[in-house]
């Protein structure tokens, strides 16, 4: 079985997705001659040429909205914004049109775009450049977000997301980019994913941890640490924010009686919340303790090193949070007994 | 509420017309380009037909909106007909339109029913967008109308767009995106004349200039209020045309948009127009003189023309009550259809989210719950 990292598996399924399909292009700021900020475009203008990999002016607004007018017409467009920081100068397309326009005209048109964007802190980006505001658009009816975690994931995600007739957001992520995973299948042949399936990626009894993009590897990173001190945690990963797997999430908290939910956003009106308040309403009778929070500190976040890792949600931060659920729990259940 | 009625005498009309002569000598003289005298009667009737349609249905949706028929904002086209009707004309039925939120004559003239664009207007099932758009979005694929837009200026990316898909898969269809002239401040203007431009994409960008936004002045909402000359700083071609006069619209747009499918290039075409009531059908437009309104009425695109027909000998008194009698019926029957057309059902709520239905979406009303028990 291959193993390839995230970044070649992006670059690979877009190759072979617009291999597959004459009505898939590219546009977006410097994926053309410069082969893309973080090279996901790598040798894309050379192999398809301008017409296929379009540079565009540095005008998120008008080339977002751009896509969405060419998939009007039933162009496939994949769009992609530097970083998820600047989608929000595209704000006013996303979400006044493209996750408008098929319910407003009565479904008379759809838009069958893709916007590929990475999020995610940790690199000294400073306030501006290390946001995690995929929380925009998953509140918004009409986009689909999803957050692929591995290369294979992110290549059936990918094939899925362009195959779709709706606006995607298709959330990437800085710390990922170089990370490695097995492949099921050689790229063109990897299967469409489903859009908005959780996944349980490492199972267990005692405590769910919920987490997607960066920190379900961290999730899965801590479940390992904590196995060795016997302590079992089941990691799901949700991989799609909109439409979100709520089932498979309650279901878990089902079997495990508490939950940790660790996010890269902020907490206050996180994915978090979303997340706690489903799996209080569906496993309110199966909870043994507090739906816990793990997130970034609520301040813009600074430059300097320290002060960024202190701001950032850790592996370290995840373990204190499922240490103190689980100690939680052993308490409630002790009252219970007495 | 309600717009002036077309003028039942030709005599009054006459004096109106005296006085924008006198106050508008440019626009009269521009009024008789060799153009205007090498359009056939009939086409000419055509045009004044077209905007005394658009005349009788905007005053009928007025008074719908009066009678609470009609919901949300309605903003008329009273005063634009000459525009719109310019304008349209010079589109082949395959080429696309998007519009701003003004946009009734619009439909109307891109080939759509009356009835179906009044029963939008009533928020039925057999409106133009079903029902889900309203006055300000409606859309019809097979009329290559993509959408009237509410928020303004968001139409203009996706126009370029639009023509970057003609252009891609190599048609010869042309794009034409309006634009009231508040939306010449916006940054997607900037963003989409200079997408345009780079790309060479056909698309004709009009904006319609009526001097106000809702209450703001153009040379307040301008540094440079004559906005066709922005298409300079894109190296694209662009002219202002009188909006009052059909035939210097319709020979404009023509220009702009046979150079936009030869040449595959953006075209920018100022189109002066008129507003004759407030910006929507509530403003009772208090910001303006009762000099102001005088003189608007006096240049009436309308009257102006019915006047020159008259002159021309091509329409007379009698020609034009038929005509008349004929679009009021149109719109009335438009009317009573929508009135007897059916609601959507509120099953059908959630048909429109998504495209390719999802897993997992909510289809709950506000008091369910997230887990049905």
């Amino acid at each position: 079985m291959a193993t390839t990292s995230y970044r070649q598996a992006l670059r690979e399924t877009l190759r072979a997705e617009m291999l597959r399909d004459e009505n898939v292009f590219l546009l977006g700021e410097e994926i053309g001659v410069f082969e893309g900020s973080y090279k996901i475009t790598e040798g894309l203008l050379k192999e398809f040429g301008p017409r296929r990999v379009r540079d565009t002016p540095i005008a998120e607004e008008g080339f977002v909205g751009a896509a969405i007018g060419a998939a009007m017409l039933g162009l496939r467009p994949v769009v992609e914004i530097m970083t998820i920081n600047f989608s929000l100068l595209a704000l006013d397309q996303i979400v006044n049109h493209a996750a408008k326009i098929y319910g407003m005209f009565g479904g008379q048109a759809s838009v069958p775009m893709v916007i590929r964007t990475p999020g995610g802190g940790g690199q000294q980006l400073g306030a501006t450049h290390s946001q995690n505001v995929e929380l925009f658009y998953s509140f918004i009816p009409g986009l689909k977000v999803l957050a692929p975690s591995t290369p294979a994931e992110a290549s059936a995600m990918l094939k899925a997301a362009i195959r779709d007739d709706d606006p995607v957001l298709f959330l990437e992520n800085l710390a990922l980019y170089n990370t490695k995973g097995e492949l099921p299948a050689d790229i063109p042949d990897i299967e469409p994913a489903v859009i908005g399936r959780a996944a349980v990626t490492r199972p267990g009894t005692d405590i769910t941890i919920v987490a997607y993009s960066r920190m379900a590897h961290v999730a899965t990173e801590v479940a390992e640490t904590l196995a060795a001190e016997g302590i079992s945690a089941e990691v799901v990963d949700l991989r799609s924010l909109r439409p979100l797997d709520r089932q498979t999430v309650v279901d878990s908290v089902r079997r495990t009686g508490c939950a940790v939910v660790a996010e890269d956003d902020w907490l206050t009106y996180g994915i978090g919340a979303e997340i706690a308040a489903s799996i209080q309403e569906g496993a309110f009778d199966w909870l043994d303790a507090p739906v816990r929070r793990v997130a970034m500190a609520e301040v813009p976040l600074p430059y300097s090193k320290p002060l960024e890792l202190a701001a950032l949600p850790s592996a370290d931060s995840l373990i204190t949070a499922v240490r103190e659920t689980l100690r939680a729990r052993g308490r409630r259940l002790q009252e219970t007994v007495r | 509420m309600g717009g002036d009625p077309a003028p039942r005498t030709l005599a009054r009309k006459k004096n109106a017309m005296a006085e924008t002569t006198k106050a508008k000598p440019a626009r009269a003289r521009k009024a008789r380009t060799p153009a205007r005298r090498t359009t056939d009667a009939a086409t000419l009737v055509a045009y004044y037909r077209q905007m005394l349609l658009i005349r009788r249905f905007e005053e009928r949706a007025a008074r719908a909106y009066t009678e609470a028929k009609i919901g949300g904002y309605c903003h008329l086209n009273l005063g634009e007909e000459a525009t719109v009707v310019g304008l349209m004309s010079a589109l082949r039925p395959t080429d696309y339109l998007f519009t701003n939120y003004r946009e009734h004559g619009y439909a109307l003239s891109k080939g759509i029913e009356p009835r179906r664009v009044m029963a939008e207007l009533y928020g039925r099932s057999t409106g133009v967008s079903k029902g889900w758009g309203g006055s300000m979005h409606m859309f019809d694929a097979e009329a290559r109308l993509l959408g009237g837009y509410g928020i303004v200026g968001g139409q203009l990316p996706l126009a370029t767009g639009a023509a970057l898909a003609v252009s891609y898969k190599g048609g010869d269809d042309v794009v034409m995106c309006h634009m009231g002239e508040g939306t010449a401040a916006i940054g997607a203007f900037h963003e989409s004349l200079n997408m345009a431009a780079l790309w060479n994409l056909p698309v004709v960008f009009v904006i319609i200039n009526n001097g106000l936004g809702m209450g703001t002045t153009v040379e307040n909402s301008a540094a440079e209020p004559e906005l066709w000359r922005r298409g300079s700083a894109y190296r694209m071609e662009s002219a202002r045309v009188d909006g009052n006069d059909v035939v210097a619209v319709h020979e404009a747009a023509k220009l702009a948009v046979e150079r936009a499918r030869k040449e595959s290039k953006p075209y920018l075409l100022e189109a002066t127009s008129l507003r004759l009531k407030g910006h929507s059908v509530v403003d009772p437009a208090r910001y303006r003189s009762k000099e102001e309104k005088e003189a608007l009425k006096a240049a009436d695109p309308l009257a102006r023309m019915a006047l020159e027909l008259e002159e021309a000998g091509v329409l007379n008194l009698e020609d034009h009550e038929k005509l008349d009698a004929e679009v009021t019926a149109e719109v009335e029957d438009a009317a009573a259809f929508a009135d007897q057309s059916p609601h959507p059902d509120v099953s059908t709520l959630f048909d429109y989210t998504y495209a390719t239905p999802v897993e997992g979406e909510l289809r709950r009303l506000p008091a369910d719950p997230v887990f049905q028990a």
